[in-house]
């Protein structure tokens, strides 16, 4: 496995680090916490087994895909222009092929073991690759509320494979993720300001300024964690665990009060932080709940 | 400052810690208790993790005086209204008193000594109630004896926030590279001593 810094030099390397294993991994984590949320049976290795490999390739394959995509404006900023598709480590053609059929053995296994949970999936998918990335990610800054959907898509395909049916909770969990995910991209736009005005992509500071994207960050970050404090109360999270959510989400509130009214390049950095904190907080409360 | 791996390390177990407390560690108890211990047992949670993210520095921070008040004026409420049921009234009118004074006298420009006093009169009382109720209690068997380590990390606490809020107030009684080095010891060995009286008490 490559660390951010070092270039793989093995293919599976290569390709291993196209697939973002930190960012799949959580994504993956939220697709098994929708599941065991559903109070099903979390024991069946089979079930989780299966529902770990098909989301794990589905995820893994839009992540290579996307790099596929945007390899040229990638090459442009610092923080990506070691990727191998910027380096042109790997030829365009093997990451699209690698890329397309990692996705389609992910979508496919996912069908076969339950439709509803495959077209989830297959949703999460295609709004990545082709709804952000393709079609939005060079027109518009707005084009993160894509990609966030697409976020919360494996959690609540998880919670789909565990109940066979959409639910209210299912879906308070996925805008919790949604909600979630602008802290991370809008600190990164910020942090990476100029990177992405070099490569063309246009972004919330961009396009609104620094002080509208930390309204936007501190507002959606309080959001986020009033969806996941209602899908724990949904959920019927038991009220230990619910006061300490709520703990946490003060946390999140007195952060998100503080880049608002007196922002600072540490509070927004700690905030970005203390929300990655805060989502796996909740997902484990999640997993505790039902075991 | 950096933070040592001890330290980080001593951080991640006081926010376990105060996470076990929050979500396990007071069921059972009446509404206020319950209340005032999730308040007090939050800021210590929230405090260690933002140490952990942000580094010992956050400590230099103008809120932390205030911040420094609600664990002992929190914890000294619940533990007042569980087993000083004569005194609690006067104890919650004090517990909002004494925070609104603290918060006032740091809020605002004040040239003379009052909110040095203010501090000392609220982290005083508070602090003696933790310190000196369980350990009294326990010992009249009110508790089981184990109790009174909540009382030996009320004296910590007691301790701590004191060195904090006078080095903020611009009259340290310790350096601050000291206390930012053991601080989160003594934050661990507190919140270690009041879960493990609560658990065992």
């Amino acid at each position: 496995m490559s660390t951010r810094d070092s270039v793989p030099t093995s293919k599976f390397a290569m390709f291993w680090s196209l697939t973002k294993p930190s960012q799949s991994g959580l994504l993956l984590a939220t697709g098994l916490a929708g599941y065991m949320s559903a109070r099903g049976p979390v024991f069946n290795l089979s079930a989780i087994l299966q529902l770990s490999i098909s989301l794990f390739l589905a995820i893994a394959g839009s992540t290579i895909l996307n790099m596929w995509w945007d390899r040229d404006i990638d090459a442009k900023m610092g923080r990506t222009q070691k990727r191998v598709t910027s380096k042109g480590l790997v030829s365009d053609k093997e990451v699209l092929q690698v890329g397309s059929l990692i996705s389609v053995i992910g979508i496919g296994w996912a069908i076969a073991l339950d439709p509803l949970y495959g077209l989830v999936v297959f949703a999460g998918w295609f709004f990545d690759v082709v709804v952000y990335s393709m079609w939005l990610k060079r027109r518009t800054c707005w084009s993160i509320v894509w990609g966030g959907i697409s976020g919360a898509m494996p959690i609540l395909a998880g919670r789909v494979l565990g109940l066979g049916a959409v639910d209210w909770i299912g879906l308070m969990l996925a805008l919790g993720i949604l909600l979630w995910i602008p802290t991370h991209t809008l600190t990164f736009s910020m942090k990476f300001q100029k990177d992405y005005a070099d490569a063309g992509v246009p972004t919330f500071p961009s396009t609104y300024g620094l002080a509208a994207t930390r309204a936007t960050i501190g507002i959606s970050s309080v959001l986020a964690a009033a969806a996941m404090v209602a899908a724990g109360v949904g959920i019927g999270m038991d009220w230990g665990f619910l006061r300490l959510l709520g703990v946490l989400s003060a946390g999140l509130l007195m952060l998100a009060i503080a880049i608002t009214f007196k922002p600072t390049e540490r509070v927004n950095f700690g905030l970005f932080k203390y929300a990655s904190v805060y989502m796996l907080a909740a997902m484990i409360l999640v997993v505790l709940e039902v075991i | 400052m950096k933070l040592s791996s001890l330290n980080r390390t001593l951080l991640l177990f006081t926010v376990l810690l105060a996470s076990y407390q929050v979500s396990a560690g007071i069921d059972g108890f009446t509404a206020l208790p319950i209340t005032a211990y999730t308040i007090a047992f939050g800021v210590i949670l929230i405090a260690a993790l933002l140490i952990f993210i942000l580094g010992i520095d956050v400590l230099d921070s103008p809120i932390v005086v205030i911040v420094s008040t609600i664990i002992p004026l929190s914890l000294a409420a619940g533990l007042v209204w569980q087993h000083l049921a004569s005194l609690r009234t006067w104890y919650l009118v004090f517990t909002i008193i004494g925070f609104l004074a603290v918060t006032l006298t740091r809020s605002i420009q004040i040239q003379n000594k009052l909110p040095v006093i203010i501090l000392a009169i609220t982290h005083g009382i508070a602090g003696m109630t933790i310190f000196l109720l369980p350990i009294i209690i326990a010992s009249q068997g009110e508790t089981k004896p184990l109790f009174a380590l909540v009382g030996v990390g009320g004296a910590l606490i007691g301790v701590g926030g004191l060195l904090l809020s006078f080095l903020k107030t611009g009259r340290p009684i310790v350096s601050r590279d000291t206390i930012m080095k053991f601080f989160p010891a003594m934050l661990f060995l507190t919140t270690a001593l009041f879960v493990a009286g609560f658990k065992f008490g």
